[in-house]
């Protein structure tokens, strides 16, 4: 079985809700969209105070090249729009809606049934997609359009579908894989056939043999598409680390998956642009994984964008005592500080940790056992990066190429001192970005 | 005898060319230095903090000799009497310059700021504050984990674990401003160390809205412009809800100090306490600190036995500080204090209303 | 709420099972060496053991004034690791003085746990070498069930590599080099307890093959192919691989994490040159053993291996087409 070649480490996977079929979570009565889902500028809101909206209905659009729409995930009232706080208490423009019933714009298809035909052109696929605001649901949230709309002379060969999952715990993508393969694998071809590919290739780790089992059968009725079972091996997920393991070939430093002849899309990504394009339906919901290994009922939820995460913890059992909430996996999710914040596109998972296993063991010397070498993926050095980063030598810090580091969090992982390497290398990445940054602004 | 004085004799014609070749070298790559040069470096204090602006005491010094006058240039450790030292060597006339010293605009304190998170990263604020907002209800507060410590070249600033913030020395403080870069969260300023050390500054940089920066610290500057108004000198300028105190314009009345609702503004080195004219005796302060918490507590306690967490554990404070209170509102101006009550009842109930709201909130949520 | 950032969860790998996963490796060297010497070999280890570890803590205590680290078991690798490589009929002086040099210069004056350039161990070994030649190069013979501390009654000799070097060539019964009946320090003489440790090395996990893999086979290559151009004087790269402190350097010694480089690239590197040096010291050296030497010698070249030798970074290499 395939994987990729540098590094990694091997989490023990954890996938506790992973035979929990996906629920969908009642509306709340108040929600608050945020503005910025997504990587680039903050959508400009187009509605004003006290405007009735429907479900779909564009509420704010996207402010230039690298922005995405956002669409009214609720029916009601806009009660204001105002800088609220997001889940690190950092200030984020937001709309807030009262929800009143549950109101659809009447272009959405809502039938079940499964459209499977499509008139439409590349351009036209690649336009719907950019309209219904869908973005990179694996977690970066880059948005979809601006991904596929790939410029000449680069040239797609091969479109790679992030099936991985290798983030331990999380469990929303295997239950949309085995509950809406069919609606996946349109979706799959529809990319296809926006970016002008021959092949898809579906990653999917060996952990989750009934989703690729579910999919090589659909699939024979889909042409070019491939299932491919790939070894289970943190960060599998990561796009660099995912064409690798797919075809073999490595992205440069410094370079695009698209200089290989790869696009990358997650397969929640492709179920969104299936929704999108077959059924007229914007990005206004997702599913979340809700687990943790003392929470109750680990669940998988079909969540609407702006439900407040508290409404989430709460439907999984609630919070007993100080815990660690994270949003994503516990490899690169990112810790909350603010539970009254909303799910956004961002929000793959809520993994909540009780405190015994979140908390990190006090930190000693470095003893230099070459450990956090091994696992890097990308080949890299954290202990000197991360020591180089304290020290504040920037100029080292940027030789020892920190800015090819993905934050996949291997190094501290499997770092026996207990050292903070991921975090002050992903300092170093900051500052070093803003010294390149500032270089190239002066030429 | 013969061999002695061959190696002699060669050992010294080698000696004499060496010394030839070594004085030829010496005249054709002899660097011309200005000897003032060396003579003001022995006069600087050789921190090498960079506080002046020039790479260390060699590059400050260099500047003043080129230079043609010394206006504008200090050496922020040194002050005047090195400055004079400085002009005396070159002749020249010291600049006027008004030493400074660096202040931490954040009154957040463990007991003014309530925890709200417990942050288990590396301790290092420009991590923390790239992860997330603080581990209090304040996103532009002090984190307290010493980068400013790290960076100080005089080790004049400390954090103290009580406390939580980082606190400057001023004694040791040489005015260079490494912490100011430091700080993430740009709550450290140079400041005019002012006449003897007297110094008034408003100590928060909180720009959320009043009801929210007060209910996440109780020293907070809630943006309320009292002080504006009071301030007879213009002086103070109040933008994105935090008050700012023009040190070129403040002539240190300390009107301000008195009338801030919260405490937020901080007069140091006054050798009376800050209170209205002819009226000494009472701590500098304490009124103005404790005033207005004892005041809503009073009306939380007897409004809603049941309340949430932060009278909770403020009220230890309430039972002992009652007497000095009264003691010290009676003494005031009566035109003084009844509007000092009104604002605080204003604004209080307000924080208070969300509060609830939002607890209320919480419970409707929970019941789903 | 618990805040920090990614990543949340940890394997549990700690300074500390590293420590105690290279006690447990050491284990049947012990068993061994205290069936063939008997309790001399655990009074001196239990020495050795306990000065490294007050050592230690007195300089972290009142030089470093920082909280003890003895709970990362460091110091007691250090003390059984030197204690392995002294004879066992050693005065209990010489051995305190060994340990107090191990830790104190070895380690504690460069930082202490990480920080040190050379092999703690070895450092005490190599200056007990210099300092006592004669104590330090007197094995007394192994006597299986030997229990007494005295040693004044037993037969001292020399090792094969001894014999070696003044030219007495015997032909030595591998299955005494194998079992560990020779004479030698305590923890060297017996290979198929190192080669267990090994194994237990590296199915936990705690160190990787690289090291001891390329200095055995470079010990290996370099004086077979001295055997075979010159048998006669020489003895055959099994003898050099199973006597003298090889095996124990290889897998214990060179390993040390602080002192080896950081890479496998380096590391292999840093192993054959391990491996080279023991050879020449061992062929054509004053000394019959030099395996401390070549390991001192190549952990003083480590920083420029790690300098040097870097990982092969992602994308690095030219793309090829897979399947």
């Amino acid at each position: 079985m395939r994987t990729f070649k540098i590094g990694g480490v091997h989490p023990n996977d954890s996938k506790l809700s992973s035979d929990k079929s996906i629920e969908t979570m009642p509306l709340p009565e108040k929600a608050v969209i945020p503005l910025s889902q997504h990587i680039g500028a903050p959508a400009t809101p187009v509605v004003e105070k006290g405007a009735h909206v429907v479900v779909g209905q564009l509420i704010a659009q996207a402010t230039g090249f690298m922005s995405s729409n956002i669409h009214s995930p609720y029916s009601g009232t806009i009660e204001k729009i105002e800088v609220a706080k997001d889940a690190w208490g950092m200030p984020c423009p937001s709309i807030f809606i009262n929800v009143e019933g549950d109101e659809w714009d009447e272009a959405i298809d809502r039938s079940e049934k499964i459209n499977r035909e499509c008139k439409n052109t590349p351009e036209e696929i690649i336009k719907k997609i950019g309209d219904a605001g869908i973005v990179g649901l694996g977690g970066a949230c880059f948005p979809t359009h601006v991904k596929l709309g790939i410029r000449p002379p680069a040239k797609a060969e091969v479109l790679i579908v992030n099936g991985v999952e290798c983030e331990p715990y999380l469990t929303c993508d295997h239950r949309l894989m085995l509950e809406h393969g069919e609606e996946l694998l349109i979706g799959v071809t529809l990319i296809m056939k926006a970016i002008n590919v021959e092949r898809a290739i579906i990653g999917i780790e060996c952990n989750k043999m009934d989703a690729i089992e579910h999919l090589r059968e659909l699939a024979v009725r889909y042409f070019g598409i491939e299932i491919m079972p790939l070894k289970m091996h943190y960060p599998q997920g990561g796009e660099k680390q995912l064409i690798d393991a797919c075809i073999g070939r490595q992205v440069p430093s410094g370079a695009l998956p698209i200089a290989v002849g790869a696009v990358v899309q997650n397969v929640a990504t492709c179920y969104a642009v299936y929704e999108a394009v077959q059924k007229n339906k914007p990005l206004i919901e997702r599913v979340v994984t809700v687990t943790g290994d003392e929470v109750k009922n680990p669940c998988n939820l079909r969540v609407r964008f702006g439900t407040p995460l508290q409404m989430l913890v709460d439907k999984a059992g609630g919070l007993p005592g100080e815990y660690k909430i994270i949003a994503g996996g516990p490899m690169m999710g990112r810790a909350f500080s603010n539970i009254d914040s909303p799910t956004s596109k961002r929000t793959s998972g809520v993994l909540i940790m009780p405190r015994a296993k979140a908390k990190r063991q006090p930190e000693e010397n470095c003893i230099r056992c070459a450990k956090c070498v091994s696992a890097c993926p990308m080949g890299l050095e954290p202990y000197l990066i991360s020591t180089m980063t304290e020290m504040k030598m920037w100029d080292g810090v940027e030789a020892a190429h920190v800015m090819d580091c993905i934050e996949c969090g291997c190094c501290l992982y499997t770092c026996p001192a207990n050292r903070p390497l991921l975090d002050y290398i992903r300092m170093g990445k900051q500052t070093v970005g803003g010294i390149i940054r500032g270089r190239a602004q002066k030429k | 005898m013969n061999i002695i004085t061959i190696s002699v004799i060669i050992l010294g014609a080698i000696g004499c060319i060496a010394a030839v070749i070594l004085y030829i070298v010496a005249q054709k790559f002899k660097v011309e230095e200005d000897v003032r040069i060396d003579q003001i470096v022995e006069v600087l204090p050789g921190a090498n903090c960079g506080g002046c602006g020039y790479p260390g005491c060699r590059g400050f010094s260099e500047a003043c000799v080129k230079s043609d006058t010394l206006e504008g240039k200090l050496c922020p450790v040194g002050g005047q009497p090195v400055m004079q030292k400085v002009a005396a060597i070159l002749g020249m006339e010291a600049g006027e310059v008004t030493p400074k010293v660096a202040v931490v605009r954040c009154n957040g304190t463990c007991s003014n700021r309530k925890k709200t998170n417990t942050y288990d990263g590396a301790r290092n604020c420009r991590i923390a504050s790239s992860h997330y907002s603080g581990d209090t209800g304040c996103g532009f507060g002090c984190f307290g984990f010493g980068d400013c410590q790290a960076v100080c070249p005089a080790n004049a600033i400390v954090i103290d674990e009580d406390k939580g913030i980082a606190e400057i020395m001023e004694d040791k403080c040489v005015g260079c401003g490494a912490c100011v870069k430091a700080c993430p969260r740009s709550i450290i300023e140079l400041r005019n160390k002012g006449p003897k050390g007297k110094r008034v500054y408003v100590g928060c940089v909180n720009k959320d809205k009043g009801a929210v920066a007060k209910k996440a610290c109780n020293a907070a500057c809630i943006g309320c412009g009292k002080c504006a108004k009071t301030c007879p000198f213009e002086a103070i300028t109040v933008q994105n809800n935090v008050a700012y105190i023009d040190f070129n314009k403040c002539k240190m009345c300390r009107k301000c100090v008195t009338e801030c609702p919260t405490g937020a503004i901080k007069d140091v080195n006054f050798p009376t306490p800050a209170v209205k004219p002819a009226k000494p005796a009472a701590p500098a302060e304490k009124p103005t600190v404790v005033e207005k918490p004892v005041i809503t507590e009073k009306q939380e306690v007897i409004e809603k036995p049941v309340v949430n967490e932060q009278p909770k554990v403020e009220e230890p404070i309430i039972v002992e500080q009652p007497k000095v209170e009264k003691s010290i509102s009676e003494e005031k101006p009566k035109e003084e204090t009844p509007k000092a009550e009104e604002t605080i009842i204003i604004e209080e109930p307000k924080a208070e209303e969300e509060s609830k709201e939002k607890t209320s909130e919480a419970q409707d949520q929970s019941l789903f | 709420m618990i805040v920090s950032p990614s990543p949340h969860i940890h394997n549990n790998d700690s300074v500390r099972r590293d420590m105690l996963n290279v006690l447990i490796a050491l284990l049947p060297a012990y068993i061994i060496t205290l069936f063939y010497f008997g309790s001399g070999a655990v009074y001196l280890t239990a020495l050795s053991i306990c000065t490294c570890m007050l050592c230690e803590h007195l300089i972290q205590k009142f030089v470093f004034k920082k909280p003890s680290q003895l709970g990362n078991l460091s110091a007691i690798v250090t003390g059984a690791l030197l204690a392995l490589n002294l004879p066992s009929n050693l005065d209990w002086w010489i051995v305190i003085i060994g340990a107090i040099v191990a830790i104190g210069i070895g380690k504690m004056t460069f930082g202490g746990l990480g920080q040190n350039p050379f092999n703690p161990a070895l450092v005490g070994r190599v200056f007990l070498l210099v300092s006592f030649p004669a104590q330090m190069t007197t094995w007394p013979k192994p006597s299986p069930m030997h229990f007494e501390i005295d040693y004044t009654d037993v037969e001292t000799g020399a090792t094969y590599l001894t014999q070696m070097k003044e030219g007495l060539v015997s032909n030595p019964d591998y299955a005494d080099l194998f079992i560990g009946s020779i004479g030698g320090s305590m923890g060297e003489i017996s290979a198929i307890a190192l080669l267990i440790g090994f194994i237990y090395l590296i199915c936990t996990k705690t160190i990787t093959w690289h090291i001891p893999v390329s200095i055995v086979t470079t010990v290996f290559v370099f004086t077979g192919i001295v055997f075979l151009v010159a048998p006669e004087g020489h003895a055959d790269p099994l003898i050099h691989i199973m006597t003298g402190g090889l095996l124990l350097g290889s897998v214990f010694m060179a390993t040390d994490y602080a002192t080896s480089p950081m890479t496998h690239k380096g590391q292999l590197i840093y192993g054959v040159g391990i491996g080279i040096i023991t050879s020449v010291i061992r062929l054509w050296g004053a000394y019959p053993e030099g395996v401390s030497f070549a390991i001192l010698i190549m952990n003083a070249a480590t920083p420029l291996i790690n300098h040097y030798v870097k990982p092969t970074r992602f994308g690095e290499t030219v793309k090829k087409e897979g399947k």
